[in-house]
């Protein structure tokens, strides 16, 4: 029986010939993550093992950017604890606030994460570097744990979903639409245990960004990991921002998989998921006014330069409209560097927004932009579960970049189209 | 080993941010996270919980965040056994590997009602509704997991191994 992409990269990390879907396995690690939040919890299970060291100080990334800069005393005892393990255990890749960024657009940036690569990560969005064609998936911390001890994780390989994708999106198209428009067709569960894989014609028109935010949001479909293929674009990126060899898996031709879905990118329009669940999506044709009282954009998910690029495309010249604050929070230094540079920073300061050091805060509810009683929020981030971002009478939208910034013009829940 | 108690009961996807709210995860302490288990969906919960108690959810029971301090907030509020018609990976992981017992029902998960008294026993796999006298075959761990939960963890199993 052939075998897809995810099978074939854990068959190889478990030194197998084959795998097939329900067989249990254990894989060697090629990166074991942690942020502020979880590695904690990791950090005190390490107590309990008999084997206190890390299995390679090289093949653990440590990145405190949940609740940092420190939010609070509590948050900065927990950053602490992460900061004496580092030292402790000579962590190489640890990142300091002021070198930190959001964790899952930090890695791929710093090239610790290539094609072919196994990573666990204790935070849900670990899936988001299955964009560069790796098997990459999020655990809790006592496997994070066990993965920084042993450089091992058990998996359940799992069977497959098959996005084939076609065609271009098209101008304010992009690649939250795409996941969104997924997880509005198959639910919140239509992944439960599987790997997305996204392959088609429609890949190559893709940039990096857009696979990103598509890989990343695979955990909100339930699945256990979502994948691409390499291509060009992913080969110039990784050459770009990493000196590892990578190795690059094909599914097979005759891979099974438990369902196939055809996704046009051309016919797809800005879709936007409404509170409670990030299934409930609606496009524009059936949002009526929806009055808003904040914009987030940035995240694990949006934080990238593309997803700036395009709202201060939108921004640029334009005032937001009055009742709103906009928090625009770039998700790693070299963004924030890559953005500046280019004027970005600039039009949103001028626009009226506030822009933010990188974090994880508003999108958890932890700081830096958190709702009150009734607030309505357009956010780039991926979760509108109730009280995500605040009170639990609150509400979250979730869009692109491009609908979070046309909203924070128009006031309310808006496309592009409708304010440019 | 048996678990008894009172059912108390919520709907489909009950996610890890309502489990335990991102505010509270500034503290790793099993007992303060305990104090605010479920109070974004059920405020009532830590007043009514028991020792003993078993949580049953719908389906894609703890999706949403990694955050172990889900599974962790639930075990330390007393509860003894989670039943649910079916749960996120990532959920269902970290409660094996804290040994947090956790069982997938969808018959029983729909059939028990709130209040109703239940007992899980987790050698047979088999939940009685002592209420209403029904009697359900959970879905068996594979033998593998099986010895996770027997070693109490992912720790101890592997400590042993």
């Amino acid at each position: 029986m052939g075998m897809t992409m995810t099978q074939k990269i854990l068959a190889k990390h478990a030194g197998l010939e084959s795998v097939k879907p329900g067989d249990l396995i254990e894989a060697d690690l090629d990166l074991v993550l942690g942020n502020d939040i979880t590695s904690p919890v990791a950090i005190n299970e390490m107590e309990k093992f008999d084997k206190k060291q890390v299995f390679d100080k090289d093949k653990i990334a440590l990145v405190p950017d949940h609740f940092t800069p420190n939010k609070d005393i509590k948050s900065a005892e927990h950053c602490r604890i992460v900061r004496e393990f580092a030292k402790k255990n000579d962590i190489t890749n640890y990142f300091e606030v002021g070198r930190m960024g959001i964790e899952h657009a930090l890695l791929p940036e710093k090239g610790l994460v290539v094609a072919g690569d196994v990573v666990i990560g204790a935070d849900s969005h670990t899936c988001t570097y299955g964009a560069l064609g790796a098997f990459s998936t999020g655990v809790g911390s006592t496997d994070m744990a066990a993965g920084m001890a042993t450089g091992k994780a058990w998996f359940k390989v799992p069977e497959a979903i098959r996005f084939n994708l076609t065609g271009k999106l098209n101008k304010w198209v992009s690649g939250k639409d795409v996941i969104l428009h997924i997880i509005g067709m198959i639910g919140v569960d239509g992944a439960l245990y599987k790997s997305m894989e996204f392959t088609g014609d429609g890949v190559a028109s893709l940039s990096m960004d857009d696979r990103f935010t598509i890989a990343n949001m695979a955990i909100e479909a339930g699945g256990k990991n979502g994948i691409f293929p390499v291509d060009d674009k992913t080969r110039e990126f990784m050459k770009e921002h990493s000196t590892r060899t990578f190795t690059e898996f094909e599914a097979d031709d005759d891979a099974v998989y438990s369902e196939e879905y055809t996704i046009e990118l051309d016919k797809l329009t800005p879709t936007v998921s409404f509170p409670h669940l990030p299934e409930n999506t609606h496009t524009f044709d059936d949002i009526g006014d929806i009055k808003i009282d904040q914009v987030v954009i940035g995240s694990c998910t949006n934080g990238r330069l593309q997803d700036l690029r395009e709202s201060a495309e939108i921004l640029k010249g334009k005032k937001i409209a009055d009742g709103v604050r906009v928090i625009v929070i770039p998700a790693t230094q070299q963004i924030y560097l890559d953005a500046m540079s280019e004027g970005l920073i600039a039009t949103f300061i001028e626009s009226g927004a506030v822009v933010s050091t990188p974090t994880c805060g508003p999108c958890l509810g932890g700081y830096m932009g958190v709702l009150a009683k009734g607030e309505r929020c357009v956010s780039t981030t991926n979760r509108n579960f109730v009280g995500r971002m605040g009170h639990i009478d609150s509400e979250i939208y979730l869009a692109s970049p491009a609908v979070a910034a046309a909203s924070a013009v128009a006031g309310k829940l808006a496309q592009p189209a409708d304010i440019l | 080993m048996k678990a008894n108690g009172k059912a108390i009961k919520y709907g489909d996807n009950v996610d890890t941010d309502v489990i335990i709210p991102a505010r509270y995860l500034n503290s790793s302490d099993p007992k303060e996270l305990a104090g605010h288990c479920m109070e974004d969906i059920d405020k009532e919960f830590v007043n009514k919980v028991q020792p003993g108690d078993i949580m049953i959810g719908g389906k894609n029971f703890g999706c949403g965040s990694s955050r172990e301090h889900a599974p962790i907030a639930i075990k330390a509020s007393g509860i003894s056994c989670v039943i649910a018609e079916t749960f996120a990976r990532i959920f269902y992981r970290n409660s094996i590997n804290i040994g947090l017992p956790i069982m997938e029902c969808p018959e029983a998960a729909g059939a028990i009602s709130e209040g109703d008294e239940v007992e899980v026993d987790f050698d047979s796999g088999i939940i009685t509704n002592i209420t209403t006298g029904e009697s359900f075959k959970g879905q068996a761990f594979p033998e593998f997991m099986q010895k996770i939960i027997d070693a109490e963890g992912l720790i101890n199993y592997i400590n042993r191994k």
